[in-house]
């Protein structure tokens, strides 16, 4: 051996082998995933989705840059997962959403749920959701305005509606079931998207696909969004069951509002949910609870958004309650 | 009797690409004496041997250079005929410094007087064949170098009814003890009815991953008549399925409990290289002087597994497999899940030495570590059922009590966590600061205590 070859020998602590995994690739894996229902967004509600997507995603990842220069930590924005906050941010958007006020929200996310914790990592709460929270209390009235998918009517300008979800909690905070409710939000436009509602929550089946491939890609797992959708179908078949007249059918409760979306790419949001599986499954199963009862009985039409919130506070308290048996012991460690 | 499927799997674990095929088909081939030995004299777990010759002293192959130094320790014999050049301190192929004997050999490789054969150890008093593998120098081959003859003296109240043979060779690269199956299937199924027989076990398999279904087929051949419970176990490849305590569940289902042994179980765990050496020193009374190495990587010109004397250096190794080529980043010494990487070349092969593995710089390259985003991945791997993520956060912010209260000594650094994070933390690192914090912070309190005993 050569004299230069010896010092040039590296030592390090064994492994030395790894996987190949990063968290920029899981990041990228997550932006791969939403292209689907970024296009079904795009079929949707037309150029809006493309507005708002990029100026959540560019504010993200300049509050980013910004943030870690002032507070003179090392700059991150390269393991994407600013743009990740960004584009799920504009997921959880009216179409309609002035640009500024969507700014306001990729602030918040940003800055305050993720920077000031510490950044990736550090956050309790899903940023994305804290920064539609914020927009939710900041600016209630165009939170809640929906316009008709564009494949309504092409070319016009954007008709202000309402939700499905929506629809019927207004109705019933009159007393009645919505007229033509399930005439005016068939099914199908469920399924496919074609509905109002946030611009990345609407199509199912676009959702879906990003989530098989999520699942493929081991970003993430079953137990959650089997637990959050295994919920909302029990719960909300029962009160159907109950009383067919005053509870949507659970197809209803699965399809529409946020459940896809919040089920597939924020109850599976590995820092701010449990690490082990099981853990996993009762985060999913405590948001499908909150949901179904935010839904029913609260305020809101809408119930995913604070029940996940809700649980990413738990989340330590259930990492806690589902540590794994260490091996060669009876049970679990208190 | 023939193979059966364990029963048990392991939990977690993680599946590296084995890398073996640069080397499994390639006989083993005896290395030549190279032209200067380095002999360690701590090749094993415990006290470190005490070197018994001195700078000009003519050795004899087989002659003893270290005696052991306490219950737990082993002999080191001279891997060959020459003259003692040194004794000194010096880097060792564990990247530690102990006593080396440095051996000029005289190209005669005469031996020592051997022991006498034992033709039939099956009459042989237990005691007697344990006494001649602790005279023989056998260590644990599989890598941890726990001497043999300890594992082989349970004391009185734990019995042992069965032996498990090792031969998973889980970690990637290695070949080494697929070719001894395959090349000296019946020394190691005689070593293994050796070690049964000292024991007195009923029970006696030998572990083989189903990755190596020709080795699996030459013990099977081996055993073929054999009595009493035997047969070859296949297990599911996945790493660490070799760790012994994994080992004993996947065959057995019982788990070794925390803190304990495996005759805790009833259970021995022995390599297949230890068994065959089990096997030469009782019945052609050899002592323990060569071993298999499968030298092996992708900057390695032509990967071979060698029949090498301990005590040749890992640079003489490489120079037999055509050198070095390519830009070489790192040198382990072992498989690269729980190998160590070399400093520096010019030391001498373990009897634990089981790979050298020259990997490029490409493949050595060191990332900076990001914070945990909690993905979990290591959960999943733990085989020992832990959350490395957190216990590397307690342990990052010197919370050591809580590291404890999570069991952090309950850890087997087999690596599976750190394989698999994505923010590539030093979570084998933590581990070890961790476990040996709680260790030492743990004989303080209890030193602590028996001095208020004392007062009292």
């Amino acid at each position: 051996m050569s004299a230069p070859e010896k010092t040039a020998l590296a030592v390090s602590s064994s492994p030395h082998a790894h996987s190949g995994a990063s968290v920029r690739g899981i990041m990228m894996d997550v932006l791969v995933a939403m292209i689907p229902a970024g296009i079904a967004a795009f079929m949707f509600f037309g150029w809006n989705a493309i507005r708002l997507i990029l100026v959540c995603s560019a504010t993200s990842v300049l509050a980013e840059w910004a943030t870690r220069r002032i507070m003179k930590r090392e700059a991150a924005i390269d393991d994407l997962s600013a743009v990740v906050t960004g584009v799920l941010l504009a997921f959880n958007l009216p179409p309609s959403l002035p640009s500024w006020m969507a700014a306001v929200g990729a602030f918040a996310a940003v800055v305050i749920a993720k920077q000031v914790y510490g950044g990736l990592g550090y956050n309790v709460f899903n940023p994305a959701l804290v920064g539609r929270t914020v927009l939710l209390i900041s600016f209630p009235v165009a939170m809640t305005t929906w316009t008709m998918p564009s494949l309504y009517c092409a070319g016009m300008d954007a008709v202000t509606t309402a939700t499905p979800l929506g629809a019927w909690k207004t109705a019933w905070s009159a007393g009645a079931a919505p007229e033509g409710f399930f005439a005016a939000f068939p099914l199908s436009g469920l399924v496919t998207g074609n509905r109002p509602g946030c611009l990345g929550e609407t199509s199912a089946i676009a959702l879906g696909l990003g989530a098989i491939y999520l699942l493929l890609r081991r970003c993430i797992y079953w137990h959650a969004p089997a637990g959050f959708f295994g919920a909302v179908a029990v719960i909300s078949a029962s009160l159907y069951a109950l009383d067919p007249a005053r509870n949507l059918p659970p197809a209803y409760h699965l399809l529409s509002g946020g459940l896809f979306l919040g089920a597939f790419f924020m109850a599976t949001d590995m820092v701010t949910t449990p690490v082990t599986r099981s853990g996993q499954l009762i985060f999913g199963l405590g948001c499908g609870l909150l949901t179904m009862v935010i839904r029913r009985w609260g305020g809101y039409p809408e119930g995913v958004s604070f029940s996940i919130l809700i649980m990413n506070s738990l989340t330590p308290l259930i990492n806690r309650a589902t540590r794994p048996r260490v091996f060669g012991t009876r049970s679990k460690l208190a | 009797m023939t193979a059966i499927r364990a029963p048990f799997r392991i939990r977690g674990g993680v599946h590296p690409h084995d890398s073996k095929s640069a080397t499994s088909a390639l006989p083993v081939e005896t290395a030549a004496v190279p032209p200067r030995l380095l002999v360690s004299a701590s090749q094993h777990l415990g006290a470190p041997s005490k070197p018994v010759v001195k700078k000009g002293d003519a050795v004899l192959r087989g002659q003893v250079i270290a005696e052991a130094s306490g219950y737990v320790s082993s002999a080191v014999h001279a891997p060959t005929s020459g003259t003692v050049k040194s004794v000194t301190s010096m880097l060792t192929a564990t990247a530690r410094h102990a006593f080396v004997v440095e051996i000029e050999p005289d190209g005669q490789d005469k031996w020592v007087e051997p022991l006498h054969p034992m033709a039939d150890w099956t009459s042989a008093a237990p005691r007697d064949l344990v006494n001649r593998i602790a005279a023989a120098g056998i260590v644990g081959m599989g890598g941890a170098g726990f001497p043999t003859q300890v594992k082989l003296s349970p004391p009185p109240g734990k019995s042992i009814d069965t032996v498990i043979i090792n031969g998973a060779e889980c970690e990637p690269f290695l070949t080494a003890d697929h070719r001894l199956m395959l090349e000296q299937s019946d020394a190691v199924w005689l070593g293994a009815r050796i070690i049964r027989h000292i024991l007195g076990a009923s029970r006696l398999f030998v572990g083989i991953e189903d990755n190596k279904p020709d080795a699996i087929a030459a013990m099977e051949k081996a055993m073929a008549g054999a009595d009493g419970e035997t047969g070859v176990i296949i297990l599911k490849s996945r790493y660490p399925q070799g760790a012994e305590k994994q080992l004993i569940r996947s065959v057995t289902g019982r788990e070794v409990p925390s803190g304990g042994l495996p005759m805790d179980v009833g259970a021995v765990v022995e390599n297949v290289a230890t068994a065959a050496a089990v096997a030469a020193a009782v019945t052609r009374g050899v002592p323990l002087t060569e071993r298999v190495i499968t030298i092996t990587g992708e900057c390695v010109k032509n990967p071979r597994n060698l029949l090498a004397r301990v005590g040749t250096p890992i640079s003489w190794l490489i120079e037999q497999c055509g050198g070095l080529t390519g830009s070489v980043g790192k040198v382990i010494s072992g498989g690269p899940m729980m190998g160590v990487a070399l400093p520096d070349l010019d030391v001498g092969a373990n009897k634990t030495t089981s790979g050298v593995l020259a990997i490029s710089r490409e493949s050595a390259r060191q990332f900076g570590s990001e914070p945990c985003i909690a993905c979990g991945r290591c959960v999943i791997a733990c085989p020992s059922g832990l959350l490395p993520c957190t216990l590397s956060e307690h342990i990052e912010a010197e919370q050591f009590d809580d590291a404890e209260r999570i069991s952090v000594l309950d850890c087997i650094e087999c690596g599976a966590c750190a394989f698999e994070c994505p923010a590539r933390r030093p979570l084998v690192q933590h581990m070890r600061q961790g476990k040996q914090t709680v260790l030492t912070r743990r004989r303080a309190r209890e030193a602590a205590a028996r001095g208020k005993e004392e007062r009292k």
